[in-house]
């Protein structure tokens, strides 16, 4: 039983990653992921909310009637989701400023959801709620990840320190606009799936077509 | 649908035939809704309740903070409450210019006011892009030691690429000589936009004229400095154009003849 869950815990940073493998969630990496202060309160936040929305939702597994499940679901993440941004802009008003609407986006968050269909709706409790946290964990080492690339090129620190004093700022670095915008976690998590992909060749998804060999009469 | 109590011969009764009822059944259905919903509205109430306090001290600390800071005088280590005691707030009557008495400047709400139809006006020439402007907005003085104005901290806001930007605006006792300009809310693009927030820019606005001898405004963010001179002239945003005609615009309005110049005029003519 420990062995399983420590699988739970471990499999989606890597091998079963939301982001890279399972391809969810990847609206709000684009949004969030400039800054790694605003990204690694982001994760926490998704972290808690599928942890515990996967929890409620496997307490109800057995009561929860198919045919309005969806809300059922909705209904639960997205009373958690008001929770966390209440909870943010009470205690961490500075964090909540910067991450304004996106922490109701959660709500629509892939992950959460997707967890809540694909594991919840079948396991118990505490597997799900372990389940959840793998899975918010998994999603904030991407967040992270792409954090870093962006902000230390982007605008020349770590988690607001400076690294790389800007020209702005009257130092020698010139900051690549671009890696502020979101279009630029696309090209970012692009090329850590593909990273993943070679690394781990398990996760490459087979052809769904063949190209066929020209054959000559 | 084999069901392994009902041979048992023992009458069951309502409630318990009830939690029987298959999940999918209506009644079950229409249960699990109801009270799921009861019971998440509740838990999102209690918390939105009981957390308001907290959340309306962390606004009110930020909109002070943001004050002490454009007035120049924010230092960390003394207590925000306290410090806030030097500044004198008053509602002005943005026609006239001068204070009024009508609301009490602790607890009068800009921008409830900005939406209340009978303390505010709908704008036809609205550079600033805020649709309604109320009559009546807050300001802060602050006094030097002999009690004569110092500087006046007017409050702004509009319109830049993706967000209204409010902020302050330091002016000094002659009505005309900026001192500090600084947001507080806004959600323009990080590392772009955003730089608005950036301490070297925000000091490129100490020190500027409003107007020029003419009283003419002339204040503007360019790319270039204007004809008027350096004096009026603060350097766009790089990579920021939209935020920066923006900004642009919002000061220019606040600071005109739909804003603060009848109070800039009072006050340079020493009848505040």
């Amino acid at each position: 039983m420990a062995q399983k869950h420590r699988e739970l815990l471990v499999d989606p940073l890597v091998d079963n990653n939301p982001i890279t493998f399972q391809v969810l969630g990847i609206c709000s990496a684009l949004a969030v992921t400039s800054s790694l202060q605003v990204a690694f309160v982001m994760a926490l936040a998704v972290t808690s909310v599928t942890a515990f929305s996967s929890m409620f939702i496997s307490m109800l597994r057995n009561q929860i009637p198919s045919s309005i499940r969806i809300i059922v679901q909705m209904v639960i993440i997205a009373s958690l989701v008001i929770l966390v941004d209440q909870v943010l802009k009470a205690f961490a008003f500075e964090i909540s400023k910067t991450l304004s609407v996106f922490v109701g986006l959660i709500i629509t968050n892939c992950i959460v959801m997707g967890r809540a269909e694909a594991f919840a709706m079948k396991n118990p409790p505490i597997a799900s709620f372990i389940d959840g946290i793998g899975n918010g964990l998994g999603y904030g080492f991407i967040l992270m990840l792409v954090g870093v690339i962006r902000e230390l090129f982007g605008s020349g620190s770590l988690f607001g320190i400076t690294i790389l004093k800007t020209v702005n700022n009257g130092g020698w670095y010139v900051p690549n606009g671009l890696l502020l915008l979101p279009p630029s976690a696309f090209f970012v998590i692009g090329l850590l799936i593909w990273a993943f992909r070679t690394w781990k060749t398990a996760q490459v998804e087979e052809r769904e077509f063949k190209i066929q060999t020209v054959e000559a009469h | 649908m084999v069901d392994g109590s009902a041979n048992t011969g023992t009458p069951k009764g309502p409630l318990r035939r009830f939690l029987d009822l298959p999940p999918d059944s209506t009644p079950k259905t229409l249960f699990v809704a109801v009270t799921l919903c009861l019971f998440a509205s509740m838990v999102v109430s209690i918390a939105a309740v009981s957390l308001r306090p907290i959340q309306e001290e962390n606004k009110l600390r930020d909109k002070r903070i943001n004050i002490l800071q454009v007035a120049g005088v924010y230092d960390p280590s003394v207590d925000v409450a306290e410090a806030f005691e030097a500044f004198e707030p008053q509602v002005l009557d943005l026609a006239t210019g001068q204070f009024t008495g009508q609301f009490d400047p602790r607890t009068f709400d800009d921008r409830a006011a900005s939406d209340n139809p009978e303390i505010s006006h709908a704008l036809t020439d609205d550079p600033a892009s805020i649709g309604r402007q109320a009559n009546f907005k807050t300001v802060y003085l602050l006094r030097d030691d002999s009690g004569a104005i110092d500087k006046v901290i007017l409050p702004i806001h509009g319109y830049g690429l993706w967000s209204t930007l409010y902020g302050f605006i330091a002016v000094e006792e002659d009505g005309n000589e900026i001192y500090g300009l600084q947001f507080y809310e806004h959600a323009e693009t990080p590392g772009l936009g955003a730089e608005v927030d950036n301490p070297r820019w925000k000091a490129l606005w100490r020190g500027k004229k409003l107007r020029d001898d003419d009283g003419t405004l002339q204040i503007t963010v360019a790319k270039a400095p204007p004809a008027a001179g350096k004096d009026f002239y603060v350097d766009a945003l790089a990579g920021a154009t939209l935020t920066s005609r923006g900004v642009d615009n919002l000061v220019n309005f606040w600071m005109g003849s739909e804003g603060y110049e009848p109070f800039l005029a009072n006050l340079k003519a020493g009848e505040i």
